[in-house]
């Protein structure tokens, strides 16, 4: 991993999930440790992320590096017109990592191509957003005791929901079953579907979100977006659909864990959030520890 | 049969023969090669002839003109089904089959508008995969797939 960019999940092995998850572990002990000292991580963040650029922003604070950039584009020489290629080469001068979101897909790539240091990917357009689902990952392994063998139930905007898509990826290795539950407009694209037959892992497909969640271990919640919708009728029909309430989780298994990768409009209502299985805000935090521990491990300090 | 072929489309004397195209995707093997912009060569083509594996093929021929290979590489796209027969003095003294590449670069363009390589000059890096037993390009940059129907050759 070291001096390696982290721009998509699959750019990583199992072996090297397990071994983020194992210093993310460490890090969760133990969370400031001066190893960044002397360092400058740049966050370049082409469109605004507060959550994403905050988390990133305090892993490195608590690692005693600094940190360098701007937290969108109109306040970067972008908005003078100049090249992805430019800003990334010229920040490479300035900085020992580069952390990057940019709203077109296939440009952290690009960046980790011309790069000088290594960079990692904080989000490009729909398309890959790995910390995510390293911290997604680190999630399930705390609260589970384990990655292998667990029912995964994931709900709502399944056909364009990149965490959802990165995570079936990423557990693909672990033997999960999955459930998924989406209106049919926003169903599992088949490519994924294809890729979990190949694999020879089992899932299901509903419309309905209570009856589906009983025997689950893990509960990952996405936003369902009025924009996805052709027709705002069927927004109409489905928006109360899949929200989850505080009542649905009677009967559901004592170790069973809700995420969501945030933000959060209204998809879980808020009498969940004081239940013990609510688990979205400190899943947040385990993007600290997490992001921690890829950026030790590309700086080779880990 | 085989004397109608002969007399629809006339023998060269040196160049090329690209036989089996699929008779549909006729007239984007012409244009990828840029034969629609050639002016010194003699260039005659034929189409709609019967065939066993494609039903429908068509032939191009061009007089003094023998291709490179990324030239060849640009026809896997669209005719991966395609021969070529290299003509010298009438007679065919090499054939090539188009190899479908496992990676393209700078020929085509990803169908994906929110893609990098849409908004800044960079050359294009396809893996090729198979999708539903049709040639297929993933992006290497925005990982989306363009499939036959949506492919656009960079001239």
């Amino acid at each position: 991993m070291k001096n390696k960019s982290l721009v998509s999940i699959d750019d990583y092995s199992k072996e090297d999930y397990i071994e983020i998850l194992r210093v993310a572990a460490e890090f969760e002990k133990n969370p400031v440790q001066n190893i960044l000292e002397g360092r400058v991580v740049a966050t370049l963040f082409f469109e605004p992320s507060t959550r994403t650029r905050l988390s990133f922003e305090s892993a490195v604070n608590r690692l005693g590096g600094r940190v360098i950039g701007f937290t969108d584009s109109s306040s970067s020489s972008v908005s003078k017109g100049e090249s992805l290629k430019d800003t990334i080469l010229t920040v490479s001068n300035y900085s020992d990592l580069i952390v990057m979101r940019h709203p077109l897909e296939g440009s952290a790539r690009y960046a980790s191509e011309v790069a000088t240091v290594p960079v990692i990917n904080a989000g490009d357009g729909a398309n890959q957003h790995p910390t995510q689902c390293l911290l997604d990952l680190y999630s399930i392994q705390k609260t589970q005791g384990t990655l292998e063998n667990l029912k995964i139930s994931m709900v709502g905007d399944l056909k364009y929901g990149r965490t959802v898509h990165s995570l079936i990826m990423a557990m693909s290795y672990f033997n999960p079953t999955f459930i998924f539950i989406a209106p049919d407009e926003l169903k599992m694209p088949e490519e994924y579907k294809l890729f979990l037959d190949k694999k020879g892992i089992k899932y299901e497909e509903h419309t309905e979100l209570a009856e589906n969640i009983k025997d689950s271990d893990i509960l990952y919640m996405t936003r369902v977006q009025r924009e996805r919708f052709a027709d705002p009728l069927e927004y109409e029909k489905v928006k109360n659909v899949y929200i989850l309430k505080n009542k649905m989780l009677d009967g559901t298994k004592d170790n069973l864990k809700i995420l969501h990768p945030l933000p959060r409009v209204n998809e879980i209502n808020t009498d969940v959030d004081t239940n013990h299985k609510a688990y979205y805000f400190p899943q947040a935090l385990n993007g600290v520890f997490t992001r921690q521990a890829i950026m030790a491990k590309i700086l080779g300090l880990k | 049969m085989k004397e109608d072929k002969k007399l629809s489309v006339s023998a060269i004397q040196n160049g090329t023969v690209i036989d089996h195209i699929p008779a549909q995707n006729l007239f984007n093997v012409i244009s990828i090669l840029g034969l629609d912009q050639i002016t010194e060569n003699l260039v005659t083509f034929g189409t709609n002839f019967k065939s066993d594996r494609l039903g429908r093929k068509a032939i191009i021929k061009v007089s003094d003109k023998y291709f490179k290979d990324i030239e060849i590489n640009k026809i896997a796209l669209v005719a991966p089904t395609a021969k070529l027969n290299i003509i010298k003095d009438f007679e065919v003294v090499e054939k090539r089959e188009v190899i479908v590449p496992s990676e393209i670069v700078g020929i085509a363009r990803c169908m994906n508008p929110k893609c990098i390589t849409n908004n800044e000059h960079i050359v294009t890096k396809f893996k090729v995969i198979d999708k539903n037993g049709n040639v297929a390009l993933k992006c290497s940059y925005c990982e989306k797939i363009t499939d036959q129907q949506h492919l656009q050759i960079i001239r």
